[in-house]
């Protein structure tokens, strides 16, 4: 770990001055930084959809009204984040590390934290004047990202706080699930629901990206990365970067790539998986999904699909669909807590077999 | 002098450059115009235990810093928990990347990722020209992680992102969370197709100066289920119990396998409480060996199976399914694997009775 830490070199262009350098260094970090970084708003007025919460905040900095305590869900890569940390560097500007106090799941987060670490935040003064004279908001903000993942205890601790401080601090709870987020505080913030992005939306903003970056894109390429991404704009983004990063820059991104790239399972495989449970043969259906699942796909991502197709399926009627898709959800669930993929998958097709 | 290396031919034999895997040929070609960039986003290398994750990885950051990478050293390091509890973790390291496997302290997991990250980002390389600009970090068994390690593991990735890079490496993508999945570039190495293996054992020999039979060969693959680590082992194996290879020799196969196979003959053969008494102290011997619940799981529901004719067969793989999941709620694995026995005991014994 020591050697780990301390490797670097002294600098062999030591000659060179300091600041061009320090300049160069900057623009070639920013050039190499991920897309999702390079790309995300820097103020509220670039966010993409959302406008109840756009409308809002721009109230805030363009007329000085005073900011609600808030609390932003939604699905993961809508822009809960983003939006909030442009918000707070519109308003504070330069005074944004005095000001805003950012936590997210990485950081410790126990009651202890809450207690001490949140509460002297919180009680801090804030003038509504900047140093220089300036105008400037009266009020501190406290981040708490990915708030789903603090402990029931912890956020309990925050209620009285959160009232107290009023005066000068404002809460900001960014969040996947509200309905992880305790009652009474819930009750303390304005909700926001982000909502996923629209395709078109999607569209828009890749295809600026790609411009951006000078990506050619294939036929039917973004629409694979919208499909396979689901309205999670950081995921396409992701995405799209890394098809751009495995081939040259001169050759076009495929839509096979894209496919492949998001783990998706090729329609062909679920097309034969549905081909075998239809013979009733155990041995067969054993055979296969070892198979399928040694050609490393997710359990879970074959029963998503899986799911879309039964849907879709003519020749079942109502109830075995009904039967089918429940089982699918109690297959999902017994992974999400950690169960084999190969059982699971073997027990829905079992399922299926006596359905079909 | 050279003194004869005494290692393992999985080891010795294990491609040390992307240009010499084996097989996924196009597959390293994009991995080394990634690296030819100089960059890459954060990686999840995911596939079915046995087909190459690592030796990938391995030659992925030889392909980025160099012959350094081999240089290797062990090193235990210690962390504290809120509560004072010292935690230690071994952990491989060279001078320009480290391999941790917070999984080894249990529920502490989410303790080491967050003190490991932050000490191996916030230490930034003082010469971007001399060197890469960031540090890699590997993580195995990502799917064993707790869900709290990897909330920690979201912002973390974003916020270090100009320091260090994460390389994760998982089974299954089932067990990871969307939102690390979405900010990850996924890179899927499929198990080796039984042909890829063979072909594989073949080449070893050549090199070990050894004369392998074509027949022999494909035996061997078979039987490995696909795990090219498991098959070279076989045949090294094979070479100890008798050398030169014949077609018609016996293959070695690993013996808890056949112990799982025994104690599933003897459910099928008597069911009575005696018998459970004794199939319980089999069970407790596998687990006091190390072998995994679910593979043991897997392995009795295979040979179970055997036995049943249809219904019973989906009824048997239903149990198994609902037993394993339950033993993820709980602590005592003996507990519910003989649960599941029992079950099969009680629906094996009335379907005998049906039948008479």
């Amino acid at each position: 770990m020591e050697g780990f830490l301390k490797t670097g070199k002294l600098g062999s262009n030591a000659g060179s001055s300091g600041k061009s350098r320090a300049k160069a260094d900057a623009d070639e970090r920013r050039s190499k930084a991920p897309w999702v970084e390079k790309y995300r708003p820097k103020t509220v007025e670039e966010v993409v959809a959302q406008p109840e919460v756009v409308s809002v905040l721009q109230q805030v900095l363009s007329k000085g009204a005073d900011l609600p305590n808030l609390l932003l869900y939604g699905p993961p890569g809508t822009g809960k984040t983003s939006t909030i940390m442009a918000a707070a560097r519109q308003l504070f500007g330069d005074l944004y590390r005095e000001r805003v106090l950012e936590l997210n799941a990485s950081d410790e987060r126990g009651i202890q934290v809450i207690r001490e670490k949140v509460k002297q935040f919180a009680q801090l003064a804030a003038s509504s004047e900047r140093p220089d004279g300036k105008k400037c908001p009266g009020f501190k903000i406290v981040i708490l990202d990915e708030a789903d993942s603090m402990t029931k205890q912890a956020q309990s601790a925050l209620r009285r706080t959160m009232e107290r401080e009023s005066k000068s601090t404002r809460f900001c709870l960014v969040c996947n699930y509200v309905s992880r987020i305790i009652e009474p505080i819930t009750s303390r913030c304005a909700k926001f629901r982000f909502k996923p992005l629209s395709k078109e939306q999607l569209i828009g903003r890749l295809e600026m990206i790609a411009n951006e970056e000078g990506v050619t894109v294939g036929d039917g390429a973004i629409e694979a990365v919208i499909t396979t991404s689901g309205g999670d704009l950081r995921r396409a983004i992701t995405c799209l970067q890394s098809c751009s990063r495995l081939k040259n820059k001169e050759l076009p991104v495929e839509k096979e790539e894209v496919v492949e790239l998001m783990g998706v399972v090729p329609g062909n495989w679920i097309h034969e998986l549905l081909e075998v449970t239809a013979t009733k043969n155990y041995d067969k259906v054993d055979a296969f999904v070892n198979n399928i699942l040694l050609e490393a796909y997710s359990a879970s991502q074959i029963m998503l699909q899986l799911h879309d197709r039964i849907l879709d399926k003519d020749d079942l009627n109502d109830e075995s669909k009904a039967v089918v898709c429940e089982k699918i959800a109690i297959c999902m669930a017994a992974l999400e807590r950690g169960a084999d993929e190969y059982l699971q998958l073997m027990a829905l097709m079992c399922t299926m077999m006596y359905v079909f | 002098m050279r003194r004869p290396k005494m290692s393992l031919w999985v080891d010795k034999h294990c491609p040390k450059s992307l240009e010499k895997l084996d097989y996924h040929e196009e597959q390293a070609l994009q991995l080394k115009g990634l690296v030819k960039q100089g960059d890459f986003p954060h990686l999840l290398v995911y596939g079915p235990s046995g087909a190459g994750k690592k030796t990938r990885v391995m030659c992925l950051l030889r392909e980025l810093y160099g012959s350094g990478t081999e240089r290797l050293r062990i090193e235990k390091l210690e962390f504290h928990t809120a509560s004072k509890k010292r935690l230690d973790i071994t952990t491989i390291s060279s001078n320009y990347h480290i391999e941790v496997n917070p999984s080894d302290v249990g529920i502490y997991d989410r303790i080491v990722v967050q003190e490991l990250i932050k000490n191996a980002a916030q230490a930034q390389q003082f010469d971007v020209n001399g060197q890469r600009s960031f540090k890699v970090i590997v993580i195995t068994e990502v799917d064993n992680l707790s869900k709290s390690a990897q909330h920690a593991l979201r912002r973390t990735m974003e916020k270090y992102v100009s320091t260090c890079r994460l390389i994760l490496i998982a089974n299954s993508t089932a067990r990871v969370i969307p939102a690390i999945k979405s900010r990850c570039l996924g890179i899927r190495v499929a198990a080796p197709s039984i042909e890829m293996i063979s072909i594989t054992l073949q080449n070893i020999c050549r090199k070990e100066g050894l004369n392998m039979p074509n027949e022999l060969g494909m035996k061997i693959s078979n039987a490995s289920g696909r795990n090219l680590r498991r098959a070279i082992l076989m045949t090294e194996a094979c070479k100890v119990k008798q050398y030169p290879f014949t077609n018609n020799q016996e293959v070695v196969v690993p013996d808890w396998e056949i112990y799982i196979a025994k104690t599933a003959t003897m459910a099928v053969q008597e069911q009575s409480p005696q018998c459970l008494q004794n199939i319980r102290e089999r069970i407790y011997e596998l687990l006091t060996h190390g072998i995994p619940a679910e593979i043991i799981f897997r392995g009795l529901l295979k040979n179970l199976v055997k036995n049943c004719d249809g219904q019973l067969k989906a009824q048997v793989t239903y149990y198994a399914a609902d037993y394993e999941e339950q033993l993820h709620k709980g602590s005592k694995q003996i507990f519910h694997i003989e649960a599941f026995l029992a079950k099969f005991m009680a629906l094996y014994k009335s379907f005998l009775q049906e039948m008479n």
